[in-house]
């Protein structure tokens, strides 16, 4: 079936609403979910959103760009960084006009709490800086857009997966899929296709993502020809819980929450002086993984203790009542009295698709725009969180970015034609889904994916170094071929769960493959890439961009500069 | 331990009737219902059809009927049931069956739509570049409301949607209104009070209190739409 939009937007969270809520002003607007819409993983962020409105204490919107680009270690576009502390107020403002419940203070203003890494005054002491609605905030945003996109006439449509971009006179002019519940393919043809998928943190064993999180969009640009950027960071949150992997806030130590080893020790007095706790989390992960390495796990095992018990019961259930429910669910463990057993889970993608300021995916990665296609969000990489992003700094990302996505989406829908629909575009989605679904091969999805979990958690994590990614590569590359042979048990069309999961597993690999082939490369330590055979961050050979591209001849290798602008590299300390 | 899970199966399209298969997975004690359904479908059987995404209760795709209760299966551990048992596992009541344990929730999802005027969501007026003024106390008037995730267990839950009335609009629904009713923010509440005081509307629930013991998120959802229907005799009923 063919349906026709001015733009089609390819995801349903935050990012993805906010560019559709703006475009739809005058454009018709198509918004796809694999999912349900309102189950989007924007939904689970918890913490806040950062703004320096100066609700609670004097606070600028430059002292939140330097954050953001010592938090991203000097890889962050400083131009960008600018755009997106300068925005953030204003748009935090336009949230709240929207009917977004924001927690209050005394005053009745919006309530601003702690989080990582932002500071008053270039770096001095931690900034009241994140919004926030309990410990749900992207919940309560994603709601709030969602009503909105419904009442004004964004269409929604639920559970389809989309398998291509479509190309033709040289631009993007739709997307083809197919629907979860028939498998009847679908073709949206329009003249903007935005792309604001979300992460891929299913990659690894142990994250806080979604199952839903597997990277289709990264995939579907990088199949189109479009380099990825800046795969190497990764962003592993560090107070995941213990296996599950399900994330305890960063605002449960903004709220005074405290580390502690296996002797009982705050460990993170030794590794951020000034910032303890409240430390960026590249710096906090690796603080823990060294604790536990150094034999000071809790009972010599692989996790600390996030202590929350002196923080009262009434202060848990008014503030972090969603993670105080995640520990008692999951461990059985009251967290107004017993500490929670936390250690690193993968969180988000730093890199992504290269975008400039207002979402134009950029073909060559540097300054080439791709006709008609945008990314926003988790998926894209307009390099506003360099090596490190910092906690709230993604929420913002999405409003702040989403937004002048739209608008640009509503200014270039108006100014062109619609191309035509390329010939075959319904036949190559059904031969991608035949494909899996004829194949006699032997080879198990659940196997394959569990093994690539397992390589790139063991290997190309926290910690990195030469022999360990090359043999991450080689075994991306057996996990490749092995897909190749993977065959179903399921032949059905009519919700085969079995054959998504083969296709998100094509995508993970491609990505795996792409974030270890980074990693490789980069022969230095820069903040969540931390290699031990190079421990330094060194400015005079990496102060610049990765670009992997996909081509007939193996995967090839650019370098972008960085855009520095207000603030010279220094030692990066907290 | 191993747990054996009797799992609901029915494709309507080439099923004449539903039947159930019976599944044995090793599992931790710890492991969540979900989890014993995802071994099934990765290692044992590829057909078997359900939602699920974020796995710890923020996302709501995966509401079914376990052991007759509506409820979340990545918030269910197996250690909580009787270890010699076989977990029923059924689709949520009330809901068209797709396939298996996925049902339709379009109608779910147009009835939460249904509660907003037409007009769009209207806020009072504020200035540009400064946001409304709440204080703590009238925020905290519907904290409860915004945890809502909409998994449909209340509406599969509700005795009044199984039969009584199918129509009503739902717990969940009421909920989404009784959020805007009580923000002090919004702007269009008689309006809102008007389209839960018609046929099919607020008062088709009777207090069964269902929907409050099933919630996932522990929502005192029956005290709300009370609290709405208290709010149309004082604001609607006494004007007229």
């Amino acid at each position: 079936m063919i349906h026709q939009y001015d733009a089609v937007i390819v995801g349903a969270g935050i990012a993805g609403l906010t560019a559709a809520l703006q475009a739809s002003q005058t454009c018709h607007v198509a918004v796809l979910s694999k999912i349900y819409a309102p189950r989007a993983h924007s939904g689970s962020a918890q913490g806040g959103i950062s703004a320096a409105l100066g609700n609670e204490e004097e606070d600028h919107w430059e002292w939140h760009m330097y954050d953001t680009v010592k938090g991203g270690d000097y890889l962050t576009d400083q131009d960008i960084a600018q755009i997106l502390a300068r925005e953030a107020p204003q748009r935090l403002i336009e949230l709240e006009h929207l009917g977004v419940p924001f927690s209050r203070n005394t005053q009745g203003k919006i309530e601003q709490r702690r989080f990582g890494g932002h500071t008053r005054n270039f770096g001095e002491a931690p900034v009241r800086r994140a919004c926030y609605a309990s410990d749900r905030t992207g919940r309560v945003i994603m709601d709030a857009l969602y009503d909105h996109c419904m009442v004004r006439g964004v269409e929604i449509f639920d559970e389809v997966f989309i398998t291509s971009l479509l190309r033709s006179e040289g631009k993007v002019c739709g997307v083809a899929g197919y629907k979860l519940a028939t498998g009847e393919p679908m073709i949206f043809h329009a003249k903007a296709v935005l792309l604001a998928t979300g992460g891929c943190g299913r990659i690894f064993k142990t994250t806080s993502m979604a199952f839903a999180a597997t990277g289709d969009g990264f995939a579907l640009a990088y199949d189109a020809g479009v380099p990825l950027e800046d795969m190497e960071f990764v962003q592993f949150h560090p107070t995941g819980i213990h296996k599950l992997g399900i994330l305890v806030s960063e605002a449960a130590r903004a709220e005074g929450g405290i580390l502690r080893n296996g002797k009982g020790e705050a460990f993170m007095e030794r590794y951020a002086p000034t910032l303890k706790d409240l430390a960026p989390r590249d710096i906090i992960s690796r603080a823990i993984l060294t604790e536990i390495a150094e034999d000071r796990g809790i009972n010599g095992k692989d996790f600390v203790y996030l202590d929350l018990s002196h923080l009262g019961k009434a202060q848990l259930e008014q503030k972090l009542s969603e993670v105080t429910s995640f520990v008692q669910t999951y461990l059985g463990i009251d967290a107004s009295q017993s500490p929670i057993p936390v250690a690193p889970t993968c969180h988000y993608m730093m890199g992504g698709i290269p975008t400039d300021a207002v979402g134009h995916v950029l073909a060559d990665g540097k300054n080439q725009v791709l006709g008609g296609l945008y990314a926003a969000g988790e998926c894209a990489c307009v390099s506003v969180h360099g090596a490190n992003r910092l906690g709230t700094n993604s929420l913002i990302d999405l409003v702040v970015f989403g937004k002048r996505a739209g608008t640009d989406i509503a200014r270039y829908v108006a100014q062109n034609n619609l191309p035509s629909l390329p010939s075959g575009a319904e036949s190559a989605v059904k031969e991608k889904a035949q494909g899996l679904l004829e194949s006699q091969g032997n080879e198990r999805i659940s196997q394959i994916r569990a093994e690539m979990q397992k390589t790139m958690t063991q290997q190309c994590s926290v910690f990195r170094d030469r022999p360990n990614l090359e043999e991450a590569l080689c075994k991306i590359g057996e996990l490749k071929a092995r897909y190749a042979q993977v065959g179903l048990s399921f032949k059905g069309k009519r919700c085969n769960y079995e054959l998504e999961d083969a296709l998100e597993l094509g995508n993970m690999l491609k990505l795996a493959e792409a974030i270890a082939y980074s990693a490789l490369l980069r022969q230095e330590s820069r903040g969540a890439h931390f290699r031990n055979d190079y421990p330094q961050r060194n400015d005079h050979d990496w102060l610049k961009h990765t670009l992997l591209a996909q081509t007939p001849n193996g995967i090839q290798v650019d370098y972008k500069p960085v855009t520095v602008t207000r603030f010279k590299p220094r030692a990066r300390t907290y | 331990m191993q747990v054996k899970l009797r799992i609901f199966r029915f494709d309507p399209q080439t099923d004449l009737q539903p039947h159930y298969d019976t599944f044995t997975v090793n599992s931790e004690p710890t492991d969540r219902v979900l989890d014993c359904l995802n071994k099934i479908r990765w290692e044992q059987d590829g057909s078997l059809a359900y939602r699920m995404s974020c796995a710890h209760g923020i996302c709501g795709s995966d509401g079914m009927t376990i052991n007759g209760v509506s409820a979340l299966a990545c918030q269910k551990l197996v250690k909580d049931f009787p270890p010699d048992k076989e977990i029923l596992i059924e689709p949520l009541s009330v809901f068209a069956v797709v396939k298996d344990l996925v049902v339709d929730l379009e109608p779910f999802f147009e009835r939460e739509k249904s509660v907003h005027p037409s007009g769009g969501i209207a806020l009072t007026e504020a200035a540009e570049d400064v946001e409304h003024l709440q204080s703590m106390e009238e925020r905290a008037r519907f904290d409860d409301d915004i945890k809502c995730i909409m998994c449909g267990c209340c509406v599969a839950a509700c005795p009044v949607n199984q039969g009584e009335d199918p129509a009503y609009v739902g717990p969940a629904a009421v909920v989404r209104a009784h959020r805007y009713i009580f923000d002090s923010r919004v702007g269009d509440t008689l309006k809102r009070l008007q389209i839960m005081d018609t046929p099919h509307g607020v008062w088709s629930c009777k207090s069964y209190f269902k929907c409050t013991q099933v919630c996932p998120k522990k929502i005192q959802i029956t005290k709300h739409i009370v609290e709405v229907k208290r709010k149309i005799l004082s604001d609607l009923r006494h004007k007229k």
